[in-house]
Parts: C-alpha cells; sequence; structure tokens
C-alpha cells in the first residue's frame, strides 16, 4: 500500500510489528488550533532541505505519525483558512510535537 | 493538447457538477474517505479491490475493465474527471490507467480533494445512483507503460526519472514516510536515474506547478527531451503523477510509467543498484 493509512485517536506507542524503535525514527503529534485538536488537517513531513516527504490527515483528536529515518523535519499543517510548522529533531524512537496552526 | 484539455480547476468542477456526461470519479486506496464526504455526483474506485488483479500482481484485463466501468455507469464517450486523496497520486494514477484501456476524454481535479477541502467546497454523504452501461475499452496501449525487461535496457539509453523523496531514492528508506518501512528486497535506486520528487510537479495545496515551472524542473534536472524517458516511484502511482506532468501537460511524446517501480525492481536478482 501506498496510501495514508487511518491516523490513529491518541498519542500512544504501539508500532506495526514490522516497525523497530531501535532504529527507526517515529515522529509523532497533534494539530491545535487555539487550544483545540484539528481533524481532517493535511500534514505534510518536510525534510531539512524543506522538500516534501509524506502527507497524512490528521485524526478526529488532530494526531498524525510518520516512519522517517533520524535527523531535522518539519511537520507542516494546513487546513481550511489556516496553516503552521513545526521544526523537529529526530533521534530513534519517538519523538513528539505539536503544531499550532493559525 | 493542452492543459486546459487535461486539467480541470474546482472552480470549473464546481459549475459542471451534474452536467450530463460529464461523470466524476473519486480514486482512492482506503475508500473509507470517499464514503464520509464526497463530490456529489461522484462514484468511487478503489484502486487495490477495484483496478488490481486479485491474484497476480497486474492490472485487471479489458473484460475486466469493461465490467467494472460498465457498473459504475461510465460510457465510452463521457468525460470521466479524477479526482482523489495524497495529492491526486491515485486519481493520476488511474487517469494513467484509463488511457491505457484507449477512454478517450479523460480529465484530473487539479488539486484533488485536499484543494476542494482546503477551499470549503462542498462534500456530501449520498450515495451516487448511475444506470450501468456497455463500456467497451481498447487493448492496452503499451506506448505509456513500460516493463522490467525495458527498465533494465534503459540504463544509460533514456531517461530515467525516479520520483520518490531523496531519503528512498539513497536508500535510506524503503516506502515515503507515513508508512511502516516495508516493501523490496534491496533500497537504493536505478543507476543513472534522476531523482525528481514527485512533489515538486506539485505546489503544497496538491496543484500542479504552471508549465513553465515544470520545463524549468525537469531540465534543471538533466532531462534530456531527445530521449524517451521512463517514470517509476515504489509503486507507479506517484510516478503517473509525473507521467501525467511530462506527457499530458508538457506533451513530451515518449513517456512511460513503469507501474512494477522500485517493488519489483528492488527484488530483481543481478540487476544493478546505486544507492546514495
Amino acid at each position: 500500500m501506498c496510501g495514508a493509512p487511518t491516523q490513529e485517536d491518541t498519542l500512544d506507542r504501539t508500532l506495526p510489528s514490522n516497525v523497530d524503535p531501535a532504529t527507526a525514527s517515529i515522529i509523532q503529534g497533534r494539530v491545535v488550533r487555539d487550544g483545540e485538536p484539528v481533524a481532517a488537517a493535511y500534514v505534510r513531513l518536510l525534510d531539512a532541505t524543506g522538500e516534501f516527504t509524506a502527507e497524512v490527515v490528521s485524526s478526529a483528536t488532530g494526531v498524525f505519525r510518520f516512519f522517517a529515518s533520524p535527523g531535522t523535519w518539519t511537520v507542516r499543517a494546513l487546513a481550511p483558512g489556516a496553516s503552521g510548522s513545526a521544526d523537529v529533531e529526530a533521534g530513534t524512537g519517538f519523538t513528539e510535537t505539536r503544531v499550532e496552526i493559525g | 493538447m493542452s492543459r486546459a484539455d487535461v486539467l480541470v480547476s474546482a472552480d470549473w468542477a464546481e459549475q459542471n457538477l451534474g452536467q450530463p456526461g460529464i461523470v466524476f470519479v473519486e480514486v482512492d486506496e482506503d475508500t473509507s474517505a470517499y464514503d464520509k464526504g464526497h463530490i456529489a455526483g461522484a462514484v468511487k474506485l478503489d484502486w487495490k479491490t477495484e483496478l488490481q488483479d486479485p491474484v497476480r500482481r497486474d492490472f485487471i484485463d479489458k473484460a475486466g475493465f469493461e465490467e467494472l466501468l460498465s457498473s459504475k455507469g461510465i460510457a465510452n464517450d463521457d468525460t470521466v474527471v479524477l479526482y482523489g486523496g495524497n495529492n491526486n497520486w491515485f486519481a493520476a494514477y488511474a487517469y494513467w490507467y484509463f488511457k491505457l484501456y484507449g477512454h478517450e476524454n479523460v480529465k484530473l481535479l487539479d488539486g484533488g480533494r485536499k484543494k476542494w477541502e482546503l477551499d470549503s467546497r462542498p462534500l456530501t454523504e449520498q450515495a451516487t445512483q448511475r444506470q450501468a452501461t456497455r463500456y467497451t475499452a481498447k487493448d492496452q496501449d503499451t506506448s505509456i507503460r513500460a516493463f522490467r525487461d525495458e527498465v533494465v535496457a534503459a540504463i544509460g539509453n533514456k531517461n530515467l526519472v525516479d520520483v520518490r523523496s531523496p531519503d528512498e531514492f539513497a536508500g535510506r528508506l524503503f516506502a515515503p514516510a507515513h508508512l511502516p518501512q516495508e516493501a523490496s528486497q534491496r533500497a537504493g535506486h536505478i543507476p543513472t536515474a534522476l531523482n525528481v520528487p514527485w512533489s515538486k510537479a506539485a505546489n503544497e495545496d496538491g496543484t500542479f506547478k504552471s508549465d513553465d515551472e515544470l520545463r524549468a524542473l525537469y531540465s534543471d534536472a538533466g532531462l534530456d527531451s531527445s530521449k524517451e524517458t521512463i517514470a517509476y516511484c515504489r509503486i507507479g502511482e506517484r510516478s503517473s503523477h509525473t507521467w501525467f506532468a511530462l506527457h499530458e501537460l508538457l506533451g513530451e511524446p515518449h513517456v512511460k510509467n513503469y507501474d512494477g517501480s522500485w517493488t519489483e525492481y528492488g527484488s530483481l536478482v543481478g540487476v544493478p543498484i546505486e544507492k546514495s
């Protein structure tokens, strides 16, 4: 499959069986606007050069998750009439972030 | 052929909803998006369960395509307007697939679902009913479809355009970063391939860049227009997006999509692979 999988509703740390947190870099978090989670936002993962890498749609509770590699990333979120970004320094394992949009 | 013949704006689409002879088709891998809301009158196509053979790794055959389109109520003379999620990846794939089976009038909705949603345009949950047709497909037009032997022979001879992200091209990732990493046996890219990520052809809202921007993108990347071109990605949908940009928007005459893509090439025994 290559489409965007449905995003989970919670920031839990359950992983698909083929993902090893000792080597994988999991970037996850929530999109928020005025403190409230934003559902169905388009969340884009950009690499250190600003190049697009992946995109998912946030869950009903604003949650998104990417499987990346260690490094510097930017998470950018778009919703009708609002957008915002957060920079992330990811190592192996989980890195959590919040993307405020306005 | 010009841009207006193959790409329609969200405004055009909204003004042409319900027009006889125009069928909107939403194409996704996960059709739950369609079920939660779609463009009024649109029918849905499931990339995986409807366009792929359920057993072999290949497309449904001509008779299967005829049966599918007949059951969806699509006629040979209908104008089909495709759209979907994922920046139109699967819609572009379906566009190429409709062309493969010879459908005349196909258009892509610029920006797909994303642009439509970001514009806050209306979506409906109401199911679409269309009367069945008797659709007739043509034999596959393999002038737009590349197979593995041709890809191996193209090394050093034709333009090979790898449209995956730089990390996948370099062999650091096996799959796009929103997916668990799984797929081919080996990571990397086909020697001599240019890496022009599909996303460079699109704006943030999912619409295609202008023809001038696209022309500059591929020529700056080193694409030699005097040669034939084969585009590939991981499973052939992102490369359909680039095939659309090169063949349909820019009018490059000899462009093929390699739908086997990296999941096939990266699992072949004995072929050359480059990393980083």
